[in-house]
């Protein structure tokens, strides 16, 4: 069991070395390289607090996903829901254009969260009640979100003074999230991904709503001979997920972008699964991973700045990952045996 | 092309090991949207970049940078890391360039498109690309046979309805009986959508396609449908070969360098640029046989015309589509008109999307 938990940091160290050797492979000193990609992003304040602010919304939809897939529910829209999220909230921070109040930014907040759950209902329900596969209506949501959000901007809500540009006025300062220090971009959103981590760290292991969770993960039968209720439960980890992206969402808009537009998320609902699984779908674990991966994307910018390191090594990077960690799994839960076969036995 | 050549040099000497030296006393930044070999847009501000380490200025470009929050972090990042001129080329860095440039006053900030210059250190520069609209719609309105033309067109912005109003007025020039027909694709570089909007005006009768998005789909769709068609961006002659008449070049390179010399010597100020077939900053792409030597004549006298300001892309009258008068006879539409552009003139087929 402490191995299953170790396995990460296999992973991790696997990706660095293999990171080193494509680097090698490329022309590059590995050693210079992987310092570029992994220590000089954080090396000073502004570096650190800009990785704080990239794994912000990573881990937030992670942990949401984390409700998801230990139910064995395969939540993979979150990217939808973070987008709807923060349509309803732009929304209503547009609504609230250049008024004070201290309420705004709380409805805000609270309305990119219903966003994402309304928005994650749709394949719970359709799961459910009409048995439909919540893999394929979740994913094929995250399109009809974007061409939403794309309508909107274009069409209904594009800024009356932006010539027609695809993106809406930028919010007043009520409706943005707090800034925790001058002159940096972190904002409170942080302190929305730090009390989901709690949040869902007290669900988990101290209700028994986490237990029902845990154990349809564990085994769906057991959950029904037990009398859970099955439906109810779905329902109830898609809404949390939702949620969770829908917050993510907002956390973006009303911080470091401030408006909506076409590319609110560079695919962080996506890339969450692999923080999720990273994570071991661990609360605690989930921090640390959405860190390694938030570094992974400083460190593509950072390589491509100081030795023209193509971009796209961050995308290979997060796939390693995934890969060495679902390896090392596969070789933890399986036992390799080699068959001495003879000749004539393979023939057979 | 000694561009390429020169590109392939710098490839070789970092695959041999090499690094940039930090350090180095004068560094120019570029900030794409797209990756370099996308063949529109964004190969063309490479080439830009290639032309600017060929004047012997060192550079740094980060690529397909999003216009979302990212694209902040990395133009700080350059700033930080001792570039002394950054070009950010894409629209949506509008915001970002100008909230960096306010904390690196020392710091010169060129933004491709865009119309803030909220400080001292911020210059925009873009093409007057409805001049090579003129041309194409000279062209077009030459070699129709349905009287029907396509225009795959990106997003409602002023540029690119200058473009859509330039080339129908030049085609009707040339044939009165000219009509436009637009699909919207809401997207700069998805080949795939393009592709289709390609086929549907094919379907509809349109017999030369135009497309005001970035990637090679629309021609190549037009090669195999048998219809004529023109580059965008850069020359995209070689994807399409019997199709493409001409191709609307962006060339950059001339004015990366004339900036980044200037901001090296210390002659650098605020600006806002929008240079045309005059300067160079619109080229166009080698003319096809196929039109014939009489058509190649007139558009290249055209082309001069357009260069010497002899012609102008929107001389009166100008009409929109209800019949109202825009441009009055004997008169030239003024950059102010051009910049916020945002009706149809007449011949246009349909609606602005809202």
């Amino acid at each position: 069991m402490a191995l299953y938990f170790f396995t990460p940091f296999i992973a991790i160290i696997l990706t660095i070395l293999g990171g080193g050797i494509i680097f090698y492979i490329l022309g590059f000193n590995p050693i210079e390289s992987l310092k570029f990609y992994f220590i000089t992003p954080i090396s000073n304040l502004y570096g650190f607090s800009e990785l704080l602010l990239k794994a912000t919304p990573l881990c937030l939809i992670a942990i949401g996903l984390s409700f998801c897939f230990k139910s064995n529910n395969w939540n993979i829209g979150a990217e939808g829901q973070l987008t709807f999220g923060a349509i309803v909230g732009g929304g209503v921070a547009l609504l609230f254009y250049n008024q004070e109040g201290f309420y705004i930014l709380p409805l805000v907040i609270i309305a990119g969260a219903i966003g994402g759950m309304f928005f994650a209902l749709i394949p719970a329900i359709l799961k459910t009640y009409f048995n439909t596969n919540e893999i394929l209506v979740s994913l094929m949501l995250v399109y009809v979100s974007k061409l939403l959000l794309d309508y909107l901007v274009v069409g209904p809500w594009s800024n009356p003074e932006g010539f027609n540009f695809p993106e809406t006025r930028q919010f007043s300062d009520s409706s943005r999230m707090p800034l925790l220090f001058e002159g940096l971009r972190i904002h409170a959103g942080i302190f929305l991904a730090l009390a989901a981590v709690m949040l869902s760290w007290f669900i988990l292991y101290k209700t028994y709503l986490g237990f029902q969770i845990k154990v349809s993960g564990l085994s769906l039968k057991t959950a029904k001979y037990a009398g859970f209720k099955g439906k109810t439960m779905i329902l109830v980890v898609f809404m949390i997920s939702g949620a969770c992206a829908g917050l993510a969402g907002v956390g973006e808009i009303a911080g470091p972008i401030g408006q909506l537009h076409r590319m609110i998320s560079p695919d962080y609902g996506f890339t969450a699964i692999i923080v999720a699984f990273l994570g071991r779908l661990n609360p605690f674990g989930i921090i640390f991973a959405s860190l390694v991966v938030a570094l992974t994307y400083l460190g593509a910018e950072t390589a491509q700045i100081f030795l023209q390191i193509p971009k796209y090594t961050g995308q290979v990077f997060q796939g390693m990952i995934l890969f060495f960690l679902l390896a090392s799994d596969y070789l933890l839960f399986f036992k390799v045996k080699i068959l001495n076969l003879k000749k004539n036995e393979l023939r057979h | 092309m000694y561009k390429n050549f020169f590109r392939y040099l710098i490839s070789a000497i970092f695959l041999l090991g090499f690094s940039v030296n930090s350090n180095a006393d004068f560094k120019v930044g570029f900030v794409y949207v797209g990756p370099t070999g996308d063949h529109g847009w964004t190969f063309q501000h490479h080439e830009g970049r290639n032309a600017v380490e060929a004047a012997g200025i060192k550079t740094t470009f980060v690529e397909s940078v999003p216009e979302g929050a990212d694209a902040e972090r990395v133009i700080r990042q350059l700033a930080q890391s001792g570039h002394d001129l950054i070009f950010t080329t894409s629209f949506g860095y509008m915001d970002p360039t100008n909230k960096v440039a306010k904390d690196f006053p020392n710091v010169k900030f060129e933004h491709a498109t865009g119309y803030k210059r909220e400080h001292s250190n911020v210059s925009t520069y873009s093409a007057r690309f409805y001049e090579g609209r003129t041309l194409l719609g000279h062209i077009a309105g030459k070699m129709t046979k349905t009287n029907t033309i396509g225009y795959i067109a990106s997003f409602p912005i002023p540029e690119v309805i200058r473009g859509i109003n330039a080339m129908t007025l030049a085609a009707q020039k040339v044939n009165p009986n000219i009509k436009t027909k637009i699909v919207w694709v809401f997207t700069w570089y998805d080949p795939g959508k393009e592709a289709e909007a390609a086929q549907a005006l094919i379907d509809q009768g349109a017999d030369v396609i135009m497309q005001h998005t970035d990637s090679t789909a629309p021609v190549q769709t037009a090669e195999k449908a048998g219809v004529w068609s023109f580059g965008q961006a850069s020359d995209m002659q070689r994807f399409a070969p019997k199709s493409i008449l001409t191709s609307i070049i962006d060339d950059w390179a001339p004015y990366y360098v004339e900036r980044a010399i200037a901001a090296r010597d210390g002659t650098w100020n605020q600006q806002d640029t929008w240079h045309g077939l005059k300067e160079g900053m619109v080229a166009m792409g080698p003319y096809n046989s196929a039109m014939g030597a009489d058509l190649v004549k007139e558009v290249e006298q055209l082309q001069k015309d357009l260069a010497s300001g002899k012609v102008h892309s929107f001389t009166g009258p100008i009409y929109d589509q209800k019949g109202n008068i825009l441009v009055a006879e004997g008169k030239v539409a003024d950059d102010g008109m051009l910049a916020g552009m945002s009706v149809y003139v007449k011949g246009v087929e349909g609606d602005i999307p809202k």
